[in-house]
């Protein structure tokens, strides 16, 4: 009985929607959920507000890696969405997949959208950007990564608490200290391999991989064992071992360390920003992540994290019409800045975070400019504009699971970032035959 | 006198099997043909570029030692898993069957957990041991152990097996009890008379009658550690830390949904499929011919 209701209930409404009006669909698959996926809806819902002809529907399907594979199963039987939000690692992986997904640039241009790349933040665009400078995929949410600082335990162990260490040596200087007044936590960071091998290296400018960190080629290769990697690692690796460095997991689990006031140090996502300002009940900073001062050129500026939206192949003129309209909604900087303010995703134009700026937003929130300004700290170089190597996924948890093992005491950081790089150039060459 | 009832009908036995062989076939064979056919392929992620490469996924899956590190961790996991299970469960299945009092409540509790998801179970044991908020954790800090399973690949392979283990002994303790009270008692008092004691009577009788339950348990177990495990892994560890509870099934998942590579990913699920029947093949043969039925 009652699935009988149900699908008269479920029909009747096919037959409303379908009959209402001759709105052009454009399905949105995203991965954001919470606080993030409410203002996402948002997004949607003012777009589709603010005309009659298209309809843009997001739709959650489950985590960053839940949702590609989704995405990639439903294009297998020929019914992709329009949209797909993919995860910065999985550049690579859509990039190669020629006939599958569709240039932004393109998408905009045969729509006579006005679309300037040039007003996009360079180190934001170029990410998503091929070597010919065509824009492929939409940057949506990006962040990068932040040094965050419990002030009132700095204070606690006789340290300047409005004078964050701005190099590594001033950090473990900072942290033997803390250590010595008794903090069982001091130093933790989110994101491993995301801040201490892609950010460290655009940091200090040196490269991660070779062919311009494989933007320019798949015959790329690892380049992550050089003197400065190593040296950078086993540093960690003897905090780690003196008790000044606390390893939390893979993901953002550091963040709850930092905000429950259990750690004094943390390296980790600008959106991280949110969470603390939410549940600390103490006194904190946030500010640009340190560097090595012997390194000439440091600090250059980071890198970008987070997913850009791919538009998929194989669609209608008329829908790839409303998916640009609805980019060119979403590059407005009132939305823009309406976005950034709300979530902590950096704003994707300059002039979003001109109009940020002169809000008096960042006097209000210090510190949620930073993360702008770290990106924008120089002019991206071939080292430092971002990164794709083909089957990320796999190769940051190569890096990662080698990383571990130096945390652990269990080899030297020489040995792992070894073995790290043989084994991630394994993968890339397999990614390579499947997509030459 | 033997009465039998015989369907003469020629295609009813067929007609009721059939359901049972359509679903075998749709969920089983043609998967595990599938399987074989990718696994002789390199296909990047949207299937757009096929090569068929030949024994090329499985040559490299030989050549990758933390493959190989991945067969010793699913052995080392799925023997202590099957063999604590079962045994656990024998002890507390021989004591609920001497309960007097209370005796529903005790059988009622132990096998509750069976109703629990594995993904959930492993929920419950990550939050438990969780590193810097799990309320175990806390009293084990408190007597000055250092537990930190997100970076002690040690720690992290008991918290595994723990928690599958866990999981699994409602479902063996409900058969040995079963098997349990099938025991005539009439054998079991003839000894006690014979000035038997408990520990003398349980290995020279109850033991061996037992021992087709035991062995059924042994096989479904093994299948148990090997696959059903997953839920528990994927919800605590992911595998890490550095591989250390990445059991085979969980590379198969890994490398297939997560890092699409499908080719590399049927090939370690031709393997493990290999695998699997050769255990099976190998329990029938030798291990069920010291079984009495």
């Amino acid at each position: 009985m009652r699935f009988k209701h149900l699908t008269l209930v479920l029909a009747a409404a096919g037959l409303f929607s379908t009959g209402a009006h001759a709105q052009t669909e454009i399905q949105w698959w995203h991965s954001m959920t919470g606080a993030l996926g409410d203002k996402l809806n948002e997004l949607a819902t003012g777009f589709n507000n603010s005309q009659k002809d298209y309809k843009v529907v997001p739709v959650y399907k489950g985590t960053y890696p839940e949702s590609l594979t989704g995405a990639i199963a439903a294009f297998r039987a020929g019914n992709a969405p329009h949209i797909l939000q993919v995860f910065e690692v999985g550049t690579a992986t859509m990039m190669a997949a020629k006939g599958a997904i569709v240039p932004v640039a393109k998408v905009m241009n045969d729509a006579g959208e006005p679309f300037e790349p040039k007003s996009y933040l360079p180190s934001v665009a170029g990410y998503y950007t091929n070597t010919k400078g065509e824009m492929l995929s939409y940057p949506f949410n990006s962040s990068t990564v932040l040094f965050y600082v419990n002030k009132d335990m700095f204070k606690k162990a006789g340290l300047d608490p409005n004078k964050a260490p701005k190099t590594w040596k001033e950090v473990v200087a900072a942290a033997d200290k803390l250590k010595a007044s008794g903090q069982a936590c001091v130093y933790t960071t989110g994101w491993p391999s995301w801040m201490h091998i892609e950010n460290f290296s655009a940091w200090h400018n040196v490269p991660i991989g070779t062919r311009e960190n494989g933007m320019a080629g798949l015959d790329t290769v690892y380049t992550i064992n050089t003197p400065l990697h190593v040296k950078h690692i086993s540093m960690l690796g003897e905090m780690a071992k003196k008790g000044t460095f606390t390893y939390a997991g893979r993901t953002n689990q550091a963040e709850a360390k930092f905000y429950s006031g259990e750690c004094a140090m943390m390296s980790s996502s600008s959106g991280a920003q949110a969470n603390i300002r939410r549940n600390a009940k103490f006194e904190w900073s946030v500010n640009f992540i340190p560097y090595h001062d012997d390194v000439k050129g440091a600090p250059q500026n980071s890198i970008i994290g987070g997913a850009s939206l791919w538009v998929m192949g194989g669609k209608k003129p008329a829908e790839y019409k409303g998916v640009a309209k609805f980019f060119a909604y979403l590059s407005k900087p009132a939305v823009q800045m309406d976005w950034h303010t709300a979530t902590g995703y950096v704003p994707i134009t300059m002039q979003a975070y001109e109009v940020t700026r002169a809000s008096g937003f960042y006097d209000k929130n210090p510190g949620a400019d930073m993360a702008v300004k770290q990106l924008t700290n120089k002019a991206p170089t071939a080292n430092s504009k971002g990164l794709r190597f083909g089957n990320f996924v796999q190769g940051r948890e190569v890096i990662e699971e080698e990383m571990e093992a130096v945390f652990a005491g269990k080899k030297d950081a020489k040995t792992a970032l070894d073995d790290a790089n043989r084994r991630g150039n394994d993968i890339l060459r397999k990614f390579e035959a499947a997509n030459k | 006198m033997e009465k039998r009832v015989v369907f003469r009908s020629a295609w009813l036995p067929y007609a009721l099997v059939a359901p049972q062989i359509v679903i075998t076939v749709l969920f089983f064979f043609w998967p595990a043909v599938q399987a074989i056919w990718y696994s002789f392929q390199v296909q990047d992620a949207f299937g757009l570029k096929t090569e068929f490469v030949g024994l090329r996924n499985f040559s490299e899956l030989f050549h990758d030692s933390h493959y190989l590190d991945s067969f010793r961790i699913t052995a080392f996991f799925s023997s202590i898993v099957a063999a604590a299970g079962i045994a656990i469960s024998l002890l507390l299945a021989t004591f609920a069957d001497r309960v007097v009092r209370g005796a529903l409540a005790y059988k009622t509790l132990l096998i509750w957990p069976y109703a629990v998801a594995p993904a959930i179970a492993g929920a419950l044991w990550a939050f438990l041991f969780a590193p810097s908020v799990g309320i175990l954790s806390y009293f084990l800090r408190k007597t000055g152990y250092h537990w930190d399973w997100v970076l002690n690949g040690d720690q992290a392979m008991f918290l595994v097996i723990v928690a599958a283990v866990w999981k699994q002994i409602s479902y063996n303790f409900l058969f040995f009890l079963a098997g349990l009270q099938s025991i005539p008692k009439s054998l079991i008092e003839a000894a006690a008379i014979d000035g038997a004691g408990p520990a003398r009577r349980f290995w020279t009788i109850v033991f061996p009658l037992l021992s087709p339950t035991t062995f059924f348990l042994l096989v479904v177990n093994i299948v148990y550690a090997f696959f059903d495990t997953f839920g528990v892994i994927d919800s605590i560890t992911q595998g890490g830390p550095a591989g250390a509870t990445q059991i085979l099934v969980y590379k198969v998942y890994y490398d297939g949904v997560k890092a699409a590579d499908l080719g590399g990913s049927s090939a370690q699920s031709v393997v493990l499929m290999a695998i699997v029947i050769a255990l099976t093949v190998v329990q029938f043969r030798f291990v069920e011919r010291k079984v009495n039925y």
